[in-house]
This record gives structure tokens, C-alpha cells and sequence, in this order.
């Protein structure tokens, strides 16, 4: 396949997961918002670190408000990872690799756009808002799904999932960055209601709640919601999932290409790191730190991929 | 039901029905009209989803738009279909040998039949052409030979596109949407398929390989990329044939063969189906600013060492000058009178005609020689008086410029309306394959139909639609 395809697929999907990544985190904000009202500003000030959107949102507006906050994650065309541009750049991204897709995915993501152009061709109204956050992470689930289900599995389903795993991978690691600070162990012995709203914040916008209640009943340590966002291979939006899924799609590409390349020494050295790691050994070193350096390794990784397989000239 | 003046496909002048449409007719006497209007809103959604929309330039907001389809079927019998497809094959292969003649040795300009500055004064022709051959010896892989109809048995060429012919994924996704919309129709009508278009594309592409391909040939489609009016087209061809959708920065030379970037390296091509214009083709030797083209893809064409469909200069014989000769032009290299016939053309570079043509401005419809998409024309019966007082400075400033014909009366077919059936003027694009192994011809083409009552105009780009297309099966 083209290098160009290679790189279009794999965009394709970082953009789609991210507008994924990016309504959870409204939704969470939107209620922290209305049910601890005290919080918001501090809370949406955090959303938009982690959505990478802060810097930007403060050069164009004076203040923090929540309504303004989501109009810039959804939909301001000067926010360049908006939720319309992400969308818009997954189907153009499409369109570019439409000989490598089935039908039905290129059709799942040009509804995908169609539906988000017209959801958010205007602000979005309160009323509204939870079903156009609902929409944007269905849409994003359906050309999940119809990569799933008609896409043969070879190169270009590798990167499609590479890209995916990359962007959710970083998603999650900024999420916990942002938050360090309330997951340290220091912080356990407080146990006010705020931290407890923000643990529940963290886990809400990787989708984890009910999966966390699941395997740890009611009582909730700052130190296991640490471990299940980072160790849990079970999670599928925790760091040790996404590695391990990269770690099998750069090695399905290494034995069809039969090429071993830098990307895979480098994955599976990061794959390694999170295996030999407890979360014992994490709060040694450092959450922060080690959080970092999982960011700056994750983007070297996409970076060598990029190099590795061509998607450039 | 229809004006008597004009020839209806589907009606004769006393209302009675055609037999070609018989089937049809009875058909749509029998279908509910809410029924109808909601299939027709239905094909529009799936040509959106599917994405079947054209790009306009300089329109940010719906930069992508569809092009509307009409469901009323245009049908042509098997008897009418094998008389003008023998006449498009015989335009074809003069076209070809046309234009090899004029990169070697010019017989036809020897021979007095075309003036040499018909080809030297042309801005298509490309000197760094002459002398070279071909792979296969065919210039024109694919062409679109645009017809009109007049009469029963009067169809006209209004123009031939050697250059880059485009609309024939219209052709093949506007019979995918009405079989998916109207199975039943096609149980009562046999219609000749046209869904081998693009495994017969491949064919022919593949067979007119080049000397150095030594294993299967590898195509690829070039695309100017994802803001060029055609490229649905392009990602389609390139998907329905399995082959890769490449642009200029995909490619490169690599030890004398054209070669495209791939995740495992640079992996040779043979056969180019070019949608870049000749101009784009290779900044190194033509247009040096070009960002669509290949570097140095020339030098390796003319070593031989690439096929590229269509060859560079075909565009010579888009030229509405040389349209106006094509009748001497079939008649020179296949020694027979032209099968299909030309609309009468005035040259307006010749001053009687000239003179003619400013005489009767009202009458006439006024082209650029290398105008295409309807652009630059002038359709006197329709235009204001300001715009022919317009025009006619422009034809005096530069005769050259211009040729003129008669206002044809086009055929009628009927589109579906709020009011029913009502008739619309309509053209016809065959689409010609070109390979070593002989001419193919896809029964049918593609139908664009004037919405307008009254217009003339078919081009999608100034609010034209298509129909289905079809030819049928003999008895």
C-alpha cells in the first residue's frame, strides 16, 4: 500500500478517537458543572488541559465559562482540534484512502460528518447538549464498527488500529497528568468531596465508572484508580491496553512485511516498561514524571511510524 | 405531450409511445407518484452518503455538490445503439491514426487536407511528442465522444474528448442506484450491463504495458488530488479496479522507471491513467510551477520505460478547429465517409465565414476553440441582447478564437417533474476503451439532461443532471 494511505488511515482514526475523547470530557465537565457548581471554573479549566485546547481557549477569551468552554471544544473553527475540525479532518483523511476502505466505513464516516456538520453548524443549546455528545461518540462507534466488521485484517487495518491506540494512549495519559495532583498518595488521607468529584471526573471520561465499580466496589482509592488507568490491561482505554494492542499490530505488519523497523524495538520497549511497573513503583519515581515521559515516548513512537512505513515523502 | 418540432425519444408527435419505451411506460402508469418522489429523494441521500458529489471551485461553503439525478431511464434500442456504435468506432480509430500522423510524418498536411497551422498553431500540441512512440502505438486509451440527436436516425458529434473524458462513474453509479431503486423495471426490459466498465478498463490499460513491464502490469490512477472537481471519480476507478490512487508526491524516478512510495518502499508502475493535464504532467518538462506532476516521468515515457493513458497531446483533437475537419480526418485514414456526422461548423478564422457568423449572431451558437464545460459560449436564441453585442466584440478582437454552428434542436426526454413526465433536452457520452487488443464500447454512456425547461445547456457545472442510460438487449 501507499505510504500516503499508510499515514491517511492512521489520521483518520487519531481524529476520530479524538472528537471521541474530547464529548466524554465535555460531558464530564458539564456535570461536575451542574452538580457542583462551586468547582466549575476550575474544572473546566482542567478539561481543557487535558484536551490540549487551554493555551488557545485563554489568547481568545478573558474569562473561563462553561458555556464558551464547550462551544470551543465542539465547535469554534479557531480551536484546531474542535470537535467539527476532528471530524472534518477523519473524513478528508477518508476521502484521501477511500481505495483502502470498505464501503461501509467510508460511508460510516461521511455520515459521521454529515450528522456532526448539521448537529453543530450552530451553538450548541443546553438542552441539546447530551444528545449531540451522544451523537459524536456514536457516530465515532459505528466506523469503529464497520472497521470491525467488513475490513480485511492486513497492513491497513494495522494502522487504522495504530492510530486509534496512539491517540487514546496519549488521551489517557494527559487525562491522568492533568489530575496528578489528586491522585497522590498524600491526597488519599484528605478525602474531601472535591477529590472524590474529581476521581469520579477521571473516571468518567474514560468511559471506566461502572468497570471500576465492578472490580472495586464502592471504596475508591486515588491509588487504584491510578494502577486501573495505567496497569489494567483489561481496561480498553488504559496505557497497558493501548500498548499491548499496538504492540500486536506493529507485529502482525513486521511478519507480513517480514521487515522489523526502529517503531517496533521502541513499542515493545515501552510495552516492557508498563509490564515491569506496579503502581508502587510509579509513585516512587514520580506520577508527574513518569506520566511525561509516557507522553514523550508515545509521540516519539507515532513519529517513528511515520518514518518507518513512508507516510511522508 | 410533446412539441412537434422537436424529436422526443420517448413520444412520437401524435403522444403514442415509442417502442423502446413501451416497457417503461406501462411501468410508470402503474407506479404511485408519492412513491416515485420519495425514491427520488432516496437516490439523492445515497449518492450524498456514497459521496458521489463534484467539487466547485471557489465555493468554500457546499464545495461538494450532487449532481441531480432523474429517474426516468433514457433508452436506446439495439438497432439504433449498433449503427452509432460502428460510427464511434470508426471516429476512434481515425482519431488515433490522426493523432500518430501528426507526430511523425504529417501525411494529412503533406496531402493538403489540414493547413499546418492547425496543428502548429495549436496550444495543445507538444513538440516533445514528435517522433515518439507509444506504447501499443494507442494515444487515446479512453475517450468520451459527446453525441446529440436530432431525429429517428439523426445523431450528431458535438464533440470528442481525448484529452481526459470524465463522467463514467455517474454512468455505472446511476445504473447501481436504479437497480437498487427499481429491481422490477429491469425484469420487464433487458438492458445491456455496464458494470464491466472497470475490469475492462484494467484490460486495456494492462495490454498497452510498456516493453521494459516484465511481470503483470502495475496500474495506478494519478489524481491531482482531493480538491479536483473529478476526484470521486478518481478514488472510484482506482477502487472498482483495484489499483492505487496516486498523486505527483507519491511518485518519483527510480532507475529509469516511475515508481510510487510505498509502506515497504518504492514499487514500479507501468500503465499511468493520468487525470493531470498534459501541462502538469512534469515540471521538468513542461510547466515548471506544477505541483501535481512527476518530475522526469517524461524522459522515462518517451525511453519507454512508462505507459501513459491518455498520451500527452492528445488534447490536440478536443480542438473545435480540429472537430471541424474530423469529417476529412475519418475519410483520410479509414478511406470511408464518416459514419457519424459533424453539426455543420463555420471556422471563424476564415473571413467569409466570419462574416456569415456576424450576420447571423442571434442564430448561432459561438464557441471558444479550446472552451470546454460551456464555458466562453454563446447560445444566440437565448442570449440577451447585451450579451451578443458582447460577444461579437470579443469574435472580432480574436476570429481565431471562435467557431460557430446551428442552434441544434436537441432531442427531448422525459424527466419526472412535480407535474409528471415533461420533456428535456439531452447529449450522450459513450465511453471508449483503446487497446492493441480493439476498440470497446460501453453500450450506453453517460445521459446529461438540460433541467431547464427550454435550456440547452447540459453541464453539470451549470445545473445539468444525468439520467440512466439504456441500451437494449436485441430481440
Amino acid at each position: 500500500m501507499l505510504g500516503k494511505t499508510a499515514g491517511g488511515l492512521f489520521w483518520m482514526f487519531r481524529y476520530l478517537e479524538r472528537s471521541e475523547n474530547i464529548a466524554r470530557l465535555v460531558e464530564t465537565g458539564q456535570r461536575i458543572a451542574l452538580t457542583r457548581p462551586d468547582t466549575a471554573e476550575g474544572e473546566w479549566a482542567s478539561v481543557l488541559k487535558t484536551a490540549w485546547a487551554h493555551d488557545a481557549y485563554l489568547e481568545a477569551h478573558d474569562t473561563i465559562q462553561g458555556d464558551v468552554v464547550v462551544n470551543w471544544l465542539l465547535r469554534d473553527r479557531d480551536n484546531p482540534s474542535c470537535v467539527l475540525n476532528c471530524v472534518e479532518n477523519a473524513r478528508t483523511n477518508a476521502r484521501l484512502v477511500r481505495t483502502g476502505l470498505t464501503r461501509e466505513v467510508w460511508e460510516a464516516v461521511n455520515e459521521c460528518w454529515m450528522t456532526l456538520k448539521e448537529d453543530l453548524a450552530r451553538k450548541v443549546q443546553p438542552k441539546d447538549l447530551p444528545r449531540v455528545l451522544g451523537t459524536i461518540k456514536q457516530r465515532s462507534a459505528f466506523v469503529r464498527g464497520a472497521l470491525h466488521g467488513t475490513m480485511l485484517r492486513r497492513d491497513v487495518y494495522d494502522f487504522a488500529r495504530i492510530g486509534t491506540f496512539i491517540e487514546r494512549a496519549d488521551a489517557t495519559a494527559r487525562l491522568l497528568d492533568v489530575k496528578y495532583y489528586v491522585l497522590l498518595p498524600s491526597a488519599a488521607g484528605v478525602g474531601s468531596p472535591l477529590d472524590n468529584a474529581q476521581w469520579e471526573m477521571i473516571l468518567r471520561s474514560v468511559a471506566a465508572e461502572g468497570a471500576f465499580r465492578t472490580l472495586h466496589g464502592r471504596t475508591r482509592t486515588p491509588r487504584d484508580i491510578a494502577r486501573f488507568l495505567i496497569l489494567d490491561g483489561r481496561l480498553p482505554r488504559s496505557l497497558a491496553f493501548c500498548y499491548a494492542k499496538i504492540g500486536d499490530n506493529l507485529g502482525y505488519l513486521e511478519s507480513d512485511y517480514g521487515v522489523r523497523l526502529p517503531s517496533h524495538d521502541q513499542a515493545d520497549a515501552i510495552c516492557q516498561h508498563l509490564q515491569q511497573s506496579t503502581i508502587d513503583s510509579i509513585f516512587e519515581t514520580g506520577l508527574h514524571q513518569v506520566l511525561q515521559d509516557f507522553l514523550r515516548r508515545n509521540a516519539g513512537l507515532a513519529a517513528q511510524i511515520e518514518s518507518d512505513y513512508r507516510f511522508m515523502q | 405531450m410533446a412539441d412537434d418540432t422537436l424529436f422526443d425519444e420517448m413520444f412520437e408527435p401524435d403522444g403514442s409511445v415509442r417502442e423502446a419505451y413501451r416497457s417503461f411506460d406501462s411501468w410508470f402508469a402503474g407506479a404511485d407518484p408519492a412513491e416515485l418522489r420519495a425514491k427520488s429523494r432516496e437516490a439523492e441521500a445515497v449518492f450524498r452518503l456514497t459521496g458521489i458529489t463534484f467539487n466547485v471551485y471557489g465555493q468554500a461553503e457546499a464545495a461538494e455538490r450532487l449532481i441531480p439525478f432523474d429517474i426516468v431511464p433514457r433508452i436506446i434500442a439495439a438497432r439504433e445503439w449498433a449503427k452509432v456504435s460502428r460510427g464511434i468506432e470508426q471516429r476512434v480509430r481515425a482519431l488515433n491514426a490522426f493523432l500518430h500522423d501528426i507526430h511523425h510524418r504529417q501525411e494529412i498536411v503533406r496531402a493538403g487536407v489540414l493547413p499546418v497551422e492547425m496543428i502548429a498553431r495549436n496550444d495543445a500540441y507538444l513538440q516533445q511528442m514528435i517522433g515518439v512512440e507509444p506504447p501499443g502505438g494507442i494515444y487515446t486509451h479512453i475517450v468520451g465522444v459527446d453525441l446529440v440527436r436530432t431525429g429517428p436516425d439523426q445523431f450528431y458529434v458535438l464533440e470528442d474528448n481525448a484529452r481526459t473524458p470524465s463522467g463514467v462513474s455517474y454512468m455505472l453509479e446511476n445504473r447501481e442506484t436504479m437497480l437498487h431503486m427499481f429491481p422490477e423495471l429491469f425484469a420487464g426490459n433487458r438492458v445491456r450491463r455496464v458494470s464491466s466498465y472497470p475490469q475492462n478498463l484494467h484490460a486495456s490499460l494492462a495490454a498497452c504495458a510498456p516493453k521494459q513491464c516484465e511481470q503483470d502490469p502495475v496500474v495506478a490512477v494519478l489524481t491531482p488530488g482531493i480538491h479536483n472537481s473529478a476526484y470521486y471519480e478518481h478514488s472510484f476507478l482506482a477502487d472498482q479496479m483495484g489499483v492505487e490512487l496516486v498523486e505527483g508526491h507519491d511518485l518519483r524516478v527510480v532507475d529509469g522507471r516511475i515508481a510510487m512510495r510505498t509502506t515497504q518502499g518504492y514499487k514500479t508502475i507501468d500503465v499511468l491513467y493520468r487525470r493531470v493535464d498534459d501541462d502538469f504532467l512534469d515540471p521538468l518538462n513542461f510547466r515548471p510551477d506544477s505541483q501535481l506532476g512527476v518530475p522526469g516521468i517524461f524522459d522515462v515515457y518517451r525511453a519507454g520505460g512508462i505507459t501513459i493513458a491518455n498520451a500527452p497531446g492528445t488534447g490536440v483533437s478536443d480542438d473545435k478547429a480540429i472537430y471541424s475537419y474530423m469529417p476529412e480526418i475519418v475519410e483520410f485514414y479509414t478511406g470511408e465517409k464518416a459514419m457519424l456526422e459533424n453539426v455543420p461548423t463555420w471556422r471563424c478564422s476564415d473571413p467569409d465565414s466570419l462574416g456569415h457568423v456576424l450576420d447571423n449572431l442571434e442564430e448561432l451558437v459561438v464557441k471558444e476553440v479550446h472552451g470546454s464545460g460551456g464555458y466562453g459560449m454563446l447560445i444566440g436564441p437565448t442570449a440577451s441582447k447585451k450579451d451578443v453585442r458582447e460577444f461579437r466584440k470579443k469574435l472580432e478582437a480574436r476570429p481565431g478564437n471562435y467557431i460557430a454552428q446551428p442552434t441544434l434542436s436537441l432531442s427531448t426526454c422525459p424527466i419526472f417533474a412535480k407535474t409528471g413526465l415533461t420533456p428535456r433536452h439531452v447529449d450522450l457520452r459513450p465511453f471508449v476503451l483503446v487497446s492493441p487488443n480493439g476498440i470497446d464500447i460501453t453500450p450506453g454512456g453517460l445521459t446529461r439532461v438540460a433541467l431547464k425547461k427550454g435550456s440547452l445547456v447540459v453541464n453539470s457545472s451549470q445545473g445539468g443532471g444525468t439520467k440512466d442510460t439504456w441500451v437494449l438487449e436485441e430481440e
